[in-house]
C-alpha cells in the first residue's frame, strides 16, 4: 500500500503535485494515446479546478465541502485483508449476473484482468484492456468525455487509475447481465478515480448493473468517468444503484454516443450517499436513436443529489425521454438540470423531459431546473416539473377505508416512485429494487443492508402492513 | 419541408419593416459623451437635483465601476463601450409648458406618427399620458383630472421636486443600486421617467400610460419608473417605447420599481416597439432592463403584461417579490424576435409571505435568425406556507433557422407549497393549417390566425386600447401577409 499522504496541502494542489511526483508510478503500461490524454487533461485541471457553488452549474451543490477535505490518492492497489470473494456476492434472488468487481478504485482480480466470456462479450480491468485491445483505446478512448466540462472529468483523464472496460462485438447479444460491484474499503479517506470504457458493436446488446457502495464508514469521494459508445441498432441497459454511507461523495459523469437506430436506458437509482452528482450526456449522433433516462432519489437526513441530464438532438428523427422523481425527507437537498439541446436542422425530433418532486418536510430543499435549446423548428419538445406533497384526497381515500396515516403515506410514496421501478425490464432485479424502496420508504434499509449485495437470505418479498381488501 | 407551400409564407412573414423608423429633427440638448462622476454632476445639476439625489447616484456610479456586464444570459453581442454613449440628451425647451400649444410642433408630429396623440383627442379615449423623448419627460396629460382624486402622475424630475418624501421613501426599496450591472448603472445616469403615485384608497378612473422615444443619435436612454399604489388602491398602467432606424446599436437600460401596500393591486403593461435592427441584424436596441413589483403589503396584486415585438437584444425579467400574505403576482407575456433579433426574457416570482400565489403565462414565437429564450425562476422560501405557482412556457418557432429555449429555475424550501411548470415546443402543425385550408381559409391568414389565438391567453390581459396596438404590433413584425 502506498498512498500520498495530503500534507494539508488543498485537494487540488495535492493532487497535481501527486501526479507530478509519481507520473512514472501512474503512467506505467499505459499506451501512448493514454498517456498523452494525462497531460492535457492536468493541464485543463490546472486551469479550471474544482468547479465550486458559485459556478452556474454547480449551483445548490456545495460540493466545495467535499473537495475542501483531506483525501488519500492510490497510485497502486491496496492489499486486500478481507475475503473479498466472500463480500463480493451478489444476492438478487433469482437473478444470475456476471459479476465484475472494484475495490478501492482498482480492479478487484480475483481470476484473470482479462476475460472473454462464452458469448464473445470480453469484460476486464481497464488498464489491461488497452494493452490488449490498444486499436479500441486508439478509436474510442477519451472521444467523448469533455476535460474541458469540469475539474472533475479532467482530473480523471490524468490521473485515470483503473476501471471497467467491455467490449461487445457486432451482432453479439450478452447473455448475462453484467453487474459492475464497487466497493470503498480503507481505512483512510480515499479519492477513488475510476474510468470505465464501455463499446458496444452493432446491432449487439448488454444490459448493466453499475452498483456504487461502501463499506466502513469513512468518508470517500469517488469520482467515476464512464464513456459508452452504442453503434448501430445496439440496444444498451444501465441500471446503477447508488447506495453509500453518509460520509461519501460520489461524482459520476457518464459520456453516451449513440449512433443510428441505437437504443439506450438508463436508471439512476439513488437511496444513500452523503454527496451525489450524477452527470449523463447522451449525444444522439445517428438518425433514429432512442434513449430513456430515468432516475429515482429517496433521501433524507442531510443528504444531497444532484442529476445533470444533458441531451444532445444533434441528428434527425431521434426521441428522448427523461423522467425522474424524487422524494425527500428531513435535511435532504436534491438538485435536477434537464437540458435538451436540439442542434439545427435535427428535424423529427421527440424530446420529453419530466422531474417530479415530493417535499415531506419543511426543511428539505429541491432547486429543478428543466431547460430546452432548440434549433430545428419541426420538433416536439415538452417538459414538465412539478414540487408538491402526497396528495390529499388519496390521502383522504385510504384514511377514510382505515387505513393508518403512516400507511397510507407509505402506499402513496411507493405508488409515486413506482413509476420508475416498473420501467425496470429485468424481472429479479425489479421485484429487488422494489423491496429496496419499499423498505428505504420504512426507513429499514439498516446499515447492514444498505448495500445491494448484503440484503441477506433470497427472502420473501416484503410487504407493507396494508389490507388491500379495504380499497 | 422542401416542398412545403407554406415555406414562401413563412418567408414573407419573417421579413417585415419596421414602421416606427423615422427620425425627428429638434433641437436637442447633450451631454459629451463618456461616463465619469462629472457626467453625473452634470445630469444632476441640469436637473436641478437636490444633494440627497446626487449623493445617490455617485453612490450607484461608484458600485457601478465595482461590477462587470453579467454573462449568463443566451444572447451575443460585441461589448458595449459604456464611455461612447450619451448619456443626456433633452428636446430644448424653451420654458415650462403650461398648455399643448406651447409643444414643439415637430414633436406633436412626432408623437401623431406614433399613433399617440397628446391633444384633445387622448381625452375621448380617455387615457393620461406621460412621453418621455430621449431622456426627458416632454408632457404629461390630464394631470388636473388625476389632482382631483389625490392621484399624482408626473415625470420623475417632477416628483423628485414636489414630493421628494415620497421619491426617498420608494426609490430604490424594490431595485436598489446594487442589484445588477444595469440597474447601478441607471441609478447614477437615470434622466427621467415616470411617477405615479396612488393614494388610500382610491380606484385610478383612468388608464395611465407612458410612452417612450428615443431619438437622438448616440444616446442612452435611462428612465426610471416608481409606481406606488397605497392601501386598497388600483392602477393600470401601460408602457410603450419606439426608436428611429439607425445602424449602431443604442442603449436603452430602465427600471420600474412598483410598490403595492395591503389590498393594493396594480397592472403594468408594455407594448415594447424599439428598433429591433434591420433584417441583417445591423443596429437596433439593446433593451436591458430591470422590472419589479413589490407586493408589500397583505393580498395585494401585481400583474405584469408584457408584449415583446422590438428590440435587437432584449434582457428583462419583470418580477414579482411576493412579501405579503396572501398576495398574488402574475406574469403574461408574448415575445416575438424575427432576423437577427435575440430575447433572454421572462420573470421571477419570490415567495415570501404565505398563500402567495403566482401565475405566469409565457409565449414566445422565433422567425427568421432570431434566438427567444425564457428564463424564469420561482423561489418559495421557508416562510411561505401554501405557496402556489403554475408555470407554462411555450415556444412556437416559423422556419428552421431560429433557436426558441426554455430556462426554468425552480427552487423550493417549504414542503407545503405546490409548484407546476410546463413547456411545449413546437411549430404551427400541418394539420392546423390543413384545417383551415380545408374551410376556405388561404394559408397566409391561417398562419395569422394560429399566431393570434397562440397569444390570445396573454393580448386578453392587455388593456382594450394596448390589446388593438399590440394585435397590430404582432402583425407587423411578423409581417408578409400575417394579421
Amino acid at each position: 500500500m502506498n498512498p500520498i499522504e495530503s500534507n494539508q496541502l488543498p485537494l487540488d494542489e495535492m493532487l497535481i503535485s501527486s501526479y507530478e511526483m509519481s507520473r512514472e508510478t501512474i503512467v506505467r503500461g499505459d499506451i501512448s494515446k493514454v498517456e498523452l490524454m494525462r497531460d492535457t487533461a492536468l493541464q485543463h485541471f490546472k486551469t479550471n479546478r474544482f468547479p465550486d457553488s458559485t459556478h452556474e452549474k454547480w449551483k445548490n451543490t456545495e460540493i466545495e465541502n467535499l473537495t475542501c477535505e483531506d483525501f488519500v490518492q492510490l497510485i497502486e492497489p491496496a492489499q486486500a485483508d478481507r475475503n473479498m470473494d466472500e463480500l463480493f456476492r451478489c444476492e438478487v434472488h433469482n437473478f444470475d449476473t456476471e459479476i465484475v468487481s472494484m475495490l478501492n478504485g482498482w480492479y478487484h482480480d480475483s481470476n484473470e484482468k482479462l476475460r472473454t466470456l462464452p458469448d464473445g462479450v470480453v469484460v476486464g480491468s481497464f488498464k489491461a484492456a488497452m494493452n490488449a485491445y490498444p486499436a479500441l483505446f486508439e478509436q474510442y478512448y477519451g472521444e467523448i468525455a469533455q476535460n474541458t466540462l469540469n475539474g472533475f472529468t479532467a482530473i480523471n483523464t490524468a490521473l485515470v487509475q483503473d476501471g471497467v472496460f467491455i467490449y461487445v462485438p457486432d451482432g453479439v447479444n450478452a447473455r448475462k447481465t453484467l453487474q459492475i460491484i464497487k466497493m470503498i474499503d480503507l481505512e483512510e479517506n480515499l479519492f477513488v478515480q475510476n474510468r470505465n470504457l464501455i463499446i458496444l458493436g452493432r446491432n449487439s446488446s448488454l444490459s448493466l448493473m453499475h452498483c456504487d457502495d461502501s463499506i466502513n464508514q469513512h468518508s470517500s469521494l469517488v469520482n467515476t468517468v464512464t464513456e459508452i459508445f452504442v453503434s448501430e441498432g445496439a440496444r444498451f441497459e444501465l441500471y446503477k444503484l447508488q447506495n453509500l454511507n453518509d460520509q461519501s461523495g460520489l461524482v459520476n459523469t457518464t459520456f453516451i454516443r449513440q449512433m443510428a437506430d441505437s437504443t439506450v436506458k438508463t436508471n439512476t437509482l439513488t437511496f444513500n450517499c452523503g454527496l451525489i452528482r450524477n452527470t449523463i450526456h447522451i449525444n444522439l449522433d445517428g438518425s433514429g436513436a432512442h434513449a430513456d433516462v430515468l432516475g429515482l432519489y429517496l433521501m433524507d437526513k442531510s443528504q444531497h443529489v444532484d442529476n445533470q441530464i444533458r441531451i444532445n438532438h444533434n441528428q434527425p428523427n431521434c426521441t428522448s425521454n427523461e423522467l425522474f422523481k424524487g422524494i425527500l425527507d428531513d435535511q435532504a437537498s436534491a438538485v435536477f438540470n434537464g437540458y435538451i439541446h436540439v442542434a439545427r436542422d435535427a428535424q423529427k425530433t421527440n424530446a420529453y423531459q419530466n422531474n417530479n418532486n415530493i417535499l415531506l418536510k419543511p426543511t428539505a430543499t429541491i432547486n429543478t431546473k428543466p431547460f430546452l435549446e432548440i434549433y430545428a423548428d419541426d420538433v416536439k419538445c415538452s417538459h414538465g416539473a412539478t414540487i408538491g406533497q402526497l396528495d390529499q384526497d388519496a390521502m383522504f381515500y385510504l384514511r377514510s377505508r382505515g387505513i393508518s396515516k403512516a400507511n397510507a403515506r407509505l402506499l402513496l410514496m411507493y405508488a409515486f416512485a413506482s413509476d420508475i421501478i416498473s420501467e425496470i425490464s429485468i424481472e429479479p432485479l425489479r421485484n429487488r429494487i422494489d423491496d429496496m424502496v419499499k423498505k428505504r420508504l420504512r426507513g429499514e434499509l439498516s446499515v447492514c443492508e444498505k448495500c445491494v449485495l448484503h440484503c441477506g437470505s433470497p427472502e420473501k418479498e416484503y410487504h407493507f402492513d396494508i389490507d388491500y381488501s379495504k380499497l | 419541408m422542401d416542398n412545403n407551400p407554406n415555406n414562401n409564407i413563412l418567408e414573407e412573414v419573417t421579413t417585415g419593416e419596421y414602421k416606427y423608423g423615422f427620425y425627428t429633427d429638434i433641437e436637442t440638448e447633450m451631454a459629451v459623451p463618456g461616463l465619469t462622476e462629472d457626467t453625473i454632476r452634470f445630469i444632476s445639476a441640469k436637473k436641478e437635483e437636490p444633494d440627497w439625489m446626487l449623493e445617490f447616484r455617485l453612490k450607484a456610479f461608484r458600485h457601478w465601476l465595482t461590477l462587470s456586464e453579467p454573462e449568463w444570459a443566451h444572447i451575443q453581442y460585441p461589448p458595449v463601450s459604456y464611455q461612447d454613449i450619451i448619456y443626456y440628451a433633452a428636446p430644448k425647451k424653451k420654458k415650462e409648458l403650461s398648455s399643448l400649444d406651447e409643444v414643439d410642433p415637430e414633436l406633436l408630429e412626432t408623437f401623431n406618427k406614433l399613433g399617440i396623440s397628446l391633444d384633445e383627442q387622448k381625452r375621448l379615449s380617455g387615457v393620461a399620458v406621460d412621453a418621455v423623448i430621449d431622456s426627458v419627460s416632454v408632457k404629461t396629460t390630464f394631470q388636473d383630472t388625476l389632482a382631483k382624486h389625490g392621484i399624482i402622475f408626473c415625470s420623475f424630475s417632477e416628483a423628485v421636486r414636489n414630493h421628494p418624501e415620497l421619491v426617498r421613501k420608494h426609490m430604490g426599496s424594490v431595485v436598489p443600486y446594487t442589484d445588477n450591472f444595469f440597474a447601478a448603472l441607471n441609478s447614477a445616469v437615470f434622466s427621467d421617467g415616470s411617477f405615479c403615485y396612488i393614494p388610500k384608497g382610491v380606484r385610478c378612473p383612468l388608464e395611465l400610460s407612458t410612452y417612450f422615444r428615443i431619438n437622438a443619435a448616440n444616446t442612452g436612454q435611462f428612465e426610471r419608473t416608481l409606481i406606488v399604489a397605497e392601501e386598497s388602491s388600483y392602477v393600470s398602467y401601460m408602457e410603450g417605447c419606439t426608436a428611429p432606424m439607425r445602424d449602431e446599436n443604442q442603449l436603452h437600460a430602465a427600471i420600474v420599481e412598483i410598490v403595492a401596500m395591503d389590498h393594493a393591486e396594480v397592472k403594468y403593461s408594455t407594448v415594447q416597439n424599439w428598433y429591433p435592427g434591420d433584417k441583417e441584424g445591423k443596429g437596433g436596441v439593446y433593451n436591458f432592463v430591470t422590472k419589479r413589483g413589490l407586493c408589500k403589503g397583505r393580498s395585494s396584486k401585481i400583474a405584469w403584461t408584457q408584449v415583446e415585438t422590438g428590440s435587437s437584444i432584449t434582457w428583462k425579467y419583470p418580477s414579482c417579490v411576493l412579501l405579503g400574505d396572501n398576495s398574488v403576482g402574475e406574469f403574461y407575456s408574448v415575445a416575438v424576435t424575427n432576423n437577427f433579433q435575440q430575447a433572454d426574457t421572462g420573470t421571477k416570482m419570490i415567495h415570501i409571505g404565505k398563500n402567495t400565489r403566482s401565475t405566469i403565462i409565457s409565449k414566445g414565437i422565433s422567425a427568421g435568425k432570431s434566438n427567444n429564450a425564457y428564463r424564469g425562476l420561482v423561489k418559495i422560501l421557508p416562510g411561505a406556507t401554501n405557496a402556489r405557482n403554475f408555470s407554462q412556457c411555450d415556444s412556437l418557432l416559423l422556419g428552421d433557422r431560429c433557436g426558441a429555449h426554455t430556462f426554468p429555475y425552480i427552487e423550493a424550501r417549504n414542503e407545503s407549497s405546490i409548484i407546476e411548470h410546463e413547456a411545449t415546443t413546437s411549430k404551427i402543425s400541418e394539420d392546423q393549417l390543413f384545417y383551415c385550408n380545408q374551410r376556405g381559409i388561404d394559408t397566409e391568414k391561417a398562419i395569422g390566425l394560429i399566431v393570434n389565438g397562440y397569444a390570445r391567453e396573454v393580448l386578453n390581459k392587455l388593456p382594450m386600447e394596448f390589446a388593438v396596438e399590440a394585435q397590430k404590433l404582432l402583425s407587423i413584425t411578423l409581417e408578409g401577409s400575417v394579421g
